[in-house]
């Protein structure tokens, strides 16, 4: 396995505090990005987050309001610049009326140094689907032609936008084990996901985004460190915003005369916590899903009075 | 590294993505009935129904090549509107567009594919027509002035190609195909495409001049003899002021997405 050269070398796509608003929505709020060569790296985030708008920037579909946005030192929006890139959206529905080979011959002519029709076709699985039309396709098989058409130029990076959503468990694996091989050969991928532990199977760092903004940026085990929070539970009269700006706590919730509070580093927190209460009561301690503590950083470090959400 | 990738595109292969992309859009068009059936065969069947198998005369016109300029007009307007009016309003819809957007495909190999494709449809329906008018209407054209007319008809292609460009840019989807009948159709008529003009009550014949439809008519009933004095300069002037309005029209549509 390939590492990268040096994490300071030149980055093959890079967003320097980028900023991008549709009407009234800020997507992105001045963000840094960079993809180094050989790395997978995984936009992790809620819907809304701003990570398909950081792919749309970086593929050449919008342009920036503010801050600057290369590709191979380039514009992504020159066609010529995107011959290194490969995509997978979202939302594309091709053509229904042309065959597999043919959407996929089409998208290879783009590259000067396509991959052979049968390797694109096998790396994809969509060996057996070449002379079938696109409309005769099962939603997951178009998934899987999306994909090829995005791979077929052997292209050094590779864009892929929520890649396994709709997939079943099987085909998310095996879309996996193609990832892993591709990244085995050196190329470089950005892909956006919302589960926590596709980011954690395929990439070699996270880029925590939320609310258009990095939250953190990691490697998968450093996210999780970072993410292995507890929660406590007591009865305590305690003020909730007070507590709220202490040290160690990154989410306090009153509901009736029992608190709530989430932390990283619970121990010194419940030392402070039955010093500062004398009559605390009724303590809890659990620990955090990774995914709640994503979801704590994901929201970012703010008070919820109401409800613990 | 970069410098290399960009300067690495010789016009071969500039050629050869923008002519494959025409390919392909013919392809699909063929095989989706819904575009091909009424493009191809409409055109063919009216002109087939009013020039030979209705009999009577309009005075000194000979029907049968009189209504082949127009309906040639009629059959070149049908690929050109539904080809980049509908076909853009769907791929913008189904993300297809998006996809393109982002890929190394040249925007012009984009529109190069639909121009193309709009011009093979329409040469197919002129020589079905004109296979028709010759075999079965008793029309005598002459070589070079048949040469003219599918040379008038194809360059005629380029307003409608516009029109529809930029009705494609203004709805998304289905909603396209009924736009594109609301203007094709009676544009088609009030253009005297199906039946001749002065059929029709005086102030709907003074107000053809309006139709971009209109002019081409002109332009191809003049070439082939069927009408004399016509005005050409002023007429490929309309046209391709038409192109001018509507293609700046759907680039400031584009661009303001």
């Amino acid at each position: 396995m390939q590492k990268p050269v040096s994490e300071n070398g030149p980055a093959l796509a890079q967003l320097i505090g980028v900023s991008k608003r549709y009407g009234k929505t800020l997507a992105l709020d001045n963000i840094d990005l960079a993809i180094q060569p050989a790395q997978v790296v995984a936009l992790l985030g809620p819907n809304g987050a701003g990570k398909t708008t950081a792919l749309a920037l970086l593929s050449g579909a919008v342009r920036a309001d503010s801050g600057s946005v290369s590709l191979f030192g380039g514009d992504p929006t020159d066609w010529r610049v995107r011959r290194q890139i490969g995509v997978m959206q979202q939302s594309a529905n091709l053509p229904e009326t042309l065959r597999v080979a043919e959407h996929v011959r089409q998208f290879s002519g783009y590259y000067p140094n396509p991959r052979a029709l049968d390797e694109t076709l096998a790396m994809a699985g969509i060996s057996d689907l070449a002379a079938r039309r696109y409309d005769a396709l099962s939603g997951g098989q178009q998934r899987r032609v999306q994909f090829a058409l995005a791979i077929c130029g052997q292209p050094p990076l590779l864009f892929i936008d929520e890649p396994t959503v709709g997939l079943d468990v099987e085909s998310r694996r095996a879309f996996w084990k193609v990832i892993a091989g591709l990244r085995a050969a050196g190329t470089s991928i950005l892909l956006t996901t919302h589960y926590i532990e596709e980011a954690d199977a395929l990439a070699d760092r996270i880029v925590l985004v939320g609310k258009g903004r990095v939250l953190a940026e990691d490697t998968p085990a450093g996210i999780k460190a970072r993410a292995s929070g507890k929660r406590i539970r007591c009865t305590s009269n305690l003020d909730i915003t007070r507590l709220a700006q202490w040290p160690h706590v990154s989410s306090a919730t009153r509901e009736g005369h029992t608190i709530e509070l989430r932390s990283a580093d619970a121990e010194p927190l419940l030392r402070r916590l039955l010093d500062a209460d004398p009559q605390l009561a009724d303590i809890e301690v659990m620990p955090l899903s990774l995914e709640e503590a994503l979801a704590a950083l994901a929201t970012s470090e703010t008070i919820t009075l109401e409800q613990a959400a | 590294m970069t410098s290399n990738v960009i300067s690495a595109s010789p016009a071969w292969m500039l050629s050869r993505i923008y002519w494959r992309e025409a390919g392909y859009e013919f392809l699909r068009m063929l095989r989706t009935p819904a575009f091909a059936l009424p493009t191809l065969i409409f055109p063919l069947v009216f002109y087939v129904m009013f020039a030979i198998v209705l009999p009577g005369r309009w005075g000194d016109f000979d029907k049968s090549a009189y209504l082949l300029a127009t309906y040639g007009v009629f059959g070149i307007m049908g690929p050109a509107l539904f080809g980049f009016g509908v076909g853009l309003a769907l791929e913008r819809e189904s993300g297809w567009l998006a996809l393109k957007q982002v890929s190394p495909m040249p925007t012009g190999a984009y529109f190069f594919a639909k121009i193309a494709m709009s011009l093979c449809f329409g040469l197919v329906v002129v020589i079905l027509l004109s296979i028709a008018a010759v075999g079965f209407g008793d029309v005598e054209i002459a070589l070079d002035r048949w040469l003219l007319l599918v040379a008038v008809l194809l360059l005629g292609t380029l307003p409608f190609c516009a029109i529809g460009l930029w009705i494609g840019t203004l709805v998304k989807g289905q909603a396209a195909v009924a736009i594109v009948n609301l203007v094709y159709l009676p544009m088609s008529i009030l253009s005297g495409l199906w039946m001749p003009l002065f059929a029709f009550p005086q102030f709907l014949q003074k107000a053809a001049v309006i139709w971009p439809s209109w002019h081409l008519a002109q332009l191809s009933l003049g070439v082939i003899g069927q009408i004399s004095d016509v005005r050409y300069l002023l007429h490929v002037s309309v046209l391709l002021l038409t192109t001018a309005l509507f293609l700046s029209l759907a680039a400031m549509r584009l661009r303001g997405r």
